[in-house]
């Protein structure tokens, strides 16, 4: 057996809290990687899967002391190492690619000033060539025009490039080991399916091993060998990523996973009840006691061991032999769908929207500025009492149409209606305060949306005060029953946001727009800021929501698997053009318009015997084209000349499930079940 | 980017414009004008009827203002009221010698103050820094003419190695007022150097405690590369605008140092002016101050720009 390569003893790491206590975030974790591994680090946010990862370079953020145990990479302590050693170490045999790269590249320094950087301190590629060095690098995590991305900023890169040019840097200096903090979190599936892909294969190649943080079991199941789940500090299990994401042993792991809303599941994710310990929190016993469903006596008095298996796999619970009992798949409700009585609450006719007007000096010019809408043709209608799931890429627009609905940017053609055929006003200010209060918005990141300084009390009233004019008892009545109803006690009325956790203050927010009495619920990405099993309790909440006030959603999500557990029809925008709409069942099997079925195969399952399917050179593009289809650059079944001039026709099945392609239904079925055939032999 | 520029520039001539009509109605408002305040008690009848005539006081207000604005435009400020000499010629050499006060005082706080602030910051809440920082608050809570005054004692009346008072007149060239201006020029460094400093050195803090430093610290960057090529120019584009308005306060509000010091400035001049009755005077000087002001701010705007990468993109896309 091979000497291990980075060796994590024992370590404890912690802060000096408030009260002078010093409080653990790390808890006695012992972690091996050996040459050539790739482990994954899964929990919660807050379980110290980042510290782990920082403490394997010898790294704590400020504020953080290690408080016992050691780190050795390459059988030397890396906390004992100088100032100059760590630095030869760090971005050379020892890389890390981190958590939000937007924010890891310095601004002020050009991207292929920052690779060089890199490549000086950490290789032996000799001066005169570090510029081809670092485009052949930049080409190589594929990204588009290596050499325009030398000259830019970080910031005039999306996203998914940021993430790419910190790949690339972090390969550099050729690592044998490679530390990754959520390389691909907020990424668009297909994107990040294609950076796993790359990293398998660079690892692969070059033997390079890899600790993958992440709490996104998909990814984790792509590319790991091995799998630790963290707990409030602990390591709770540690197995093969077969025993632990396919069997495990550790009550909150089947937790973690029954959370997970699944594609081929219809079914709602179960949500995992409670929040882990704060720091410091955990009392002698099991630091999981509060939420397990197998605790006993004995849980609460003593703290477990990591116990060795002799399947193999590591454990701390006393009672693993019972964990199977715990059902690991979609036990949640089943999404409520009510009679659509085909009265519309939402229709829109004919929509575009464009974010760059036409200039006032080209008008007068009599100049056409040429520009594509961001948004054109959106035709859909949205039955009283039906969720429509709006799912597609980045910049597909999604997020546009909905502000369009909420008034706050007016569109350009057509017409947007509500129940009862009232059309609705383009802008807000001119809308009736009755279509104010029958249209609420809920937004992604409620750290956002909820104004610090107000108490949840105040953030409550004001709905109700602005639309049902109520005071005093009847006032806090009411706001401590909507409370109740997104599942909080009313003993939150005084807290502030601050000191209510993510899912708490997003349950604030659904509250606030339930507050309105709504007809119409818009949501956009509510879920992605979220843990996945908080993730759960949301949807739950909002499935709720649903059968008892009868509400219309339109849910926006990039997360496939989210839109269908709680849809009822989808719409698939690519570039802000409709390609397929139907019935939530119908979208998700075959057959699927092309986009649809990229995006598919894209999404990757909390489970190691499956593989996306992607296509070799699949890159997100910025703008649509002027004519013809708009997926046509990146259509793996383009049919020719007809699909760069034409644009295609709306293709229906008998149950209003529409495609729109020039390919006819029947065609795209046979090609896409021989394609599913062939992969399966 | 040429558009904000021209968009930037146009609004501060717009800016100008409307406080160079505020301060004529507001002297307009003052009760007296400048042939009252000439000719003081004799300020009746026939002969303030004449002054009047010849001052040109008698036409209507707007007339009078568009006259008074476009000669100012063309360097002309008008005549004092009292010496009956052009406000140009002495407002001139005030303005040389208020420009000669600053840029002393700039060129020794401006990099002794980024220095200190970045030492401060890079070694926070360390010895340096705790003895720097109380340092600071002293030198921003001491009211300006005490802590002249103690210099005055101590380099001047004990020591003996410097005048405390300047005595050299209004008009006199750049280099007469060596070595006496050196102690009000050590006044306006230390109040100054602390405001400086005290931004600058948050601002480190800040960036040190960035994603992107830890990134470069874990990509194995040398300790003081880092601070070079990644913190510090990031951490110093707002001093930008710290600066620039220290150099609008230089140039019209640092009228205490002036006084105390006897030193021939605009700040004093306009002092002087107010105590006269001199109104000519008083709206030239307040003009040129404005515009100072202006300009000052607008190319601190204008160097950020240049120097932020990111505005430089986001003000590109838009124009
Ligand atoms: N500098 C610090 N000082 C004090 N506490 C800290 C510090 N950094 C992190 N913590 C605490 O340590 C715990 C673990 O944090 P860490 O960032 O490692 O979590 P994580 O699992 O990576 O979470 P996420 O999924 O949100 O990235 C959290 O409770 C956090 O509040
Ligand atoms: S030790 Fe007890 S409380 Fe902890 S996970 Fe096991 S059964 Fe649950
Ligand atoms: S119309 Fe052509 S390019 Fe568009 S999706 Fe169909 S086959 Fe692909
Ligand atoms: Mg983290």
């Amino acid at each position: 057996m091979s000497a291990p390569l980075i060796e994590i003893r024992d370590i404890s790491v912690g802060f000096t809290g408030k009260s002078g206590a010093t409080l653990p975030v790390l808890r006695n974790i012992d972690l091996t990687v050996k040459a050539g591994e790739s482990i994954g680090i899964v929990g919660e946010s807050g379980s110290g899967k980042s510290t782990l990862a920082l403490a394997a370079m010898g790294y704590l953020k400020r504020g953080l002391r290690l408080l016992e145990g050691s780190v050795a990479f390459q059988g030397q302590d890396m906390f004992a190492r100088t100032r100059t050693e760590l630095e030869k170490i760090r971005g050379g045999e020892l890389a890390l690619i981190p958590q939000n790269s937007g924010q890891s590249l310095t601004p002020t320094l050009r991207i292929g000033a920052q690779l060089i950087e890199a490549l000086r301190l950490h290789s032996d590629v000799p001066q005169a060539e570090f510029s081809a060095k670092a485009i052949e690098l930049l080409g190589q995590v594929r990204l588009p025009d290596p050499a325009a991305i030398m000259t830019r900023f970080p910031h005039e890169l999306s996203g998914g490039q940021q993430q790419r040019a910190a790949i690339a840097m972090a390969l550099a200096g050729e690592p044998t080991a490679l530390l990754l903090d959520e390389p691909t979190t907020g990424l668009d599936v297909t994107t990040q399916a294609h950076i796993l892909e790359l990293l398998r294969d660079i690892a692969r190649n070059r033997d390079m091993a890899m600790v993958y943080v992440s709490h996104d079991l998909g990814a984790i199941a792509r590319v790991c060998d091995r799998v630790v789940v963290m707990y409030a500090g602990e390591v709770v299990l540690d197995g093969s990523t077969r025993q632990v994401l396919k069997a495990p042993v550790h009550p909150y792991a089947r937790g973690l996973l029954a959370s997970i809303p699944r594609l081929s599941d219809p079914r709602l994710p179960v949500a995992l009840d409670g929040r882990p310990p704060a720091p410091g929190g955990a009392g002698q016993g099991c630091s999981f006691v509060d939420r397990c469903a197998l605790a006993q006596e004995q849980c609460r008095s003593r703290r477990p061991v990591l116990e060795r298996l002799p399947s193999g796999e590591s454990v701390r619970c006393f009672r693993h032999e019972h964990a199977e009992d715990l059902s690991l798949t979609g036990s949640g409700a089943i999404p409520a769908k009510l009679d659509s009585d085909a009265v519309p609450a939402l229709r829109l006719d004919d929509v575009a929207i464009r974010y760059n007007r036409p200039r006032l000096l080209d008008k007068l010019l009599g100049r056409d500025s040429a520009s594509v809408a961001t948004v054109d043709g959106i035709e859909i209608t949205v039955a009283k009492g039906e969720t429509l799931g709006l799912v597609g890429e980045s910049g597909s627009g999604k997020s546009t149409i909905l502000k369009a609905v909420a008034g706050l940017l007016p569109p350009s053609d057509g017409r947007i209606t509500v129940a009862g055929g009232e059309a609705l006003a383009p802008e807000v200010e001119q809308r009736s305060p009755d279509h104010l209060r029958r249209i609420q918005l809920i937004f992604q990141n409620p750290d956002d949306s909820l104004n610090p300084r107000q108490t949840i009390a105040q953030i409550l009233e004001q709905p109700l005060k602005l639309y049902f004019g109520l005071s005093g008892d009847a006032l806090h009545q009411r706001s401590a029953e909507i409370l109740e109803r997104v599942r909080l006690g009313a003993h939150y009325l005084d807290r502030l946001p601050s000191q209510l956790s993510g899912g708490e203050k997003q349950r604030v927010a659904i509250a606030r727009a339930f507050a309105a009495d709504p007809d119409l619920v818009l949501c956009d990405e509510v879920t992605s800021a979220l843990d996945v099993s908080v993730q759960a309790a949301v949807l739950d909440l909002l499935n709720d929501l649903k059968s008892t006030q009868g509400t219309t959603y339109v849910f926006v999500s990039h997360d496939l698997a989210v839109v269908r557990a709680l849809s009822d029809r989808v719409a698939v925008l690519y570039q802000g053009r409709l390609c397929e709409l139907g019935p939530s069942a119908d979208v998700y099997a075959t057959p699927s318009h092309p986009y649809t079925e990229v995006l598919l195969g894209a999404v990757l399952e909390p489970d190691p015997d499956t593989a996306p399917t992607l296509s070799a050179d699949d890159v997100v593009e910025l703008s649509p084209p002027v004519r013809g289809c708009p997926f046509q650059r990146r259509c793996p079944r383009k049919i020719g000349p007809i699909c760069d001039t034409d644009a295609p026709p709306w293709r229906y099945r008998a149950d209003g499930h529409g495609i729109r392609c020039h390919h006819t239904i029947e065609d795209l079925e046979t090609v896409q079940r021989k394609d599913v055939a062939e992969r399966c032999a | 980017m040429l558009r904000m520029l021209l968009r930037r520039m146009f609004l501060g001539a717009t800016t100008v414009v409307i406080v160079s009509m505020i301060i004529f109605a507001g002297v307009e408002m003052l009760p007296g004008d400048a042939c009252t305040a000439f000719l003081e008690r004799e300020a009746q009848g026939k002969l303030l009827e004449n002054c009047r005539e010849a001052q040109g006081l008698n036409r209507p207000a707007v007339e009078r203002y568009i006259d008074w604005a476009s000669s100012a435009v063309r360097g002309d400020l008008g005549i004092s009221a009292n010496g009956q000499k052009s406000i140009a010629e002495l407002v001139g050499d005030r303005l040389a010698n208020s420009l000669l006060l600053a840029a002393c005082s700039l060129a020794l706080g401006v990099p002794l103050a980024i220095f200190l602030g970045v030492v401060t910051g890079l070694w926070r809440d360390r010895p340096v820094d705790l003895i720097l920082s109380t340092l600071t608050i002293f030198a921003m809570t001491i009211p300006e003419f005490v802590s002249a005054t103690v210099l005055i004692l101590v380099f001047s009346v004990w020591l003996g190695w410097l005048p405390g008072i300047v005595l050299t007149s209004a008009s006199a060239p750049a280099a007469e007022f060596f070595p006496e201006i050196m102690l009000p020029v050590l006044v306006l460094t230390m109040v100054m150097t602390a405001h400086i400093l005290r931004m600058v050195r948050s601002s480190v803090i800040e960036v040190m405690a960035g994603d992107y430093i830890q990134m470069a610290t874990l990509k194995g960057v040398p300790y003081w590369r880092i601070v070079f090529r990644h913190a510090l120019p990031n951490a110093l584009l707002p001093a930008i605008n710290v600066v620039a308005l220290t150099i609008a306060w230089l140039l019209g509000g640092v009228v205490v140092i002036e006084v105390v010091f006897n030193y021939p400035g605009l700040g004093r001049m306009m002092i002087d002016a107010i105590s006269d009755r001199d109104l000519p005077v008083v709206q030239a000087i307040a003009l040129i101050v404005a515009t100072v002001y202006v300009c000052v701010n607008l190319s601190a705007d204008i160097l950020t720009m240049i120097a932020n990468p990111r505005l430089r993109t986001l003000h590109m896309r838009r124009g």
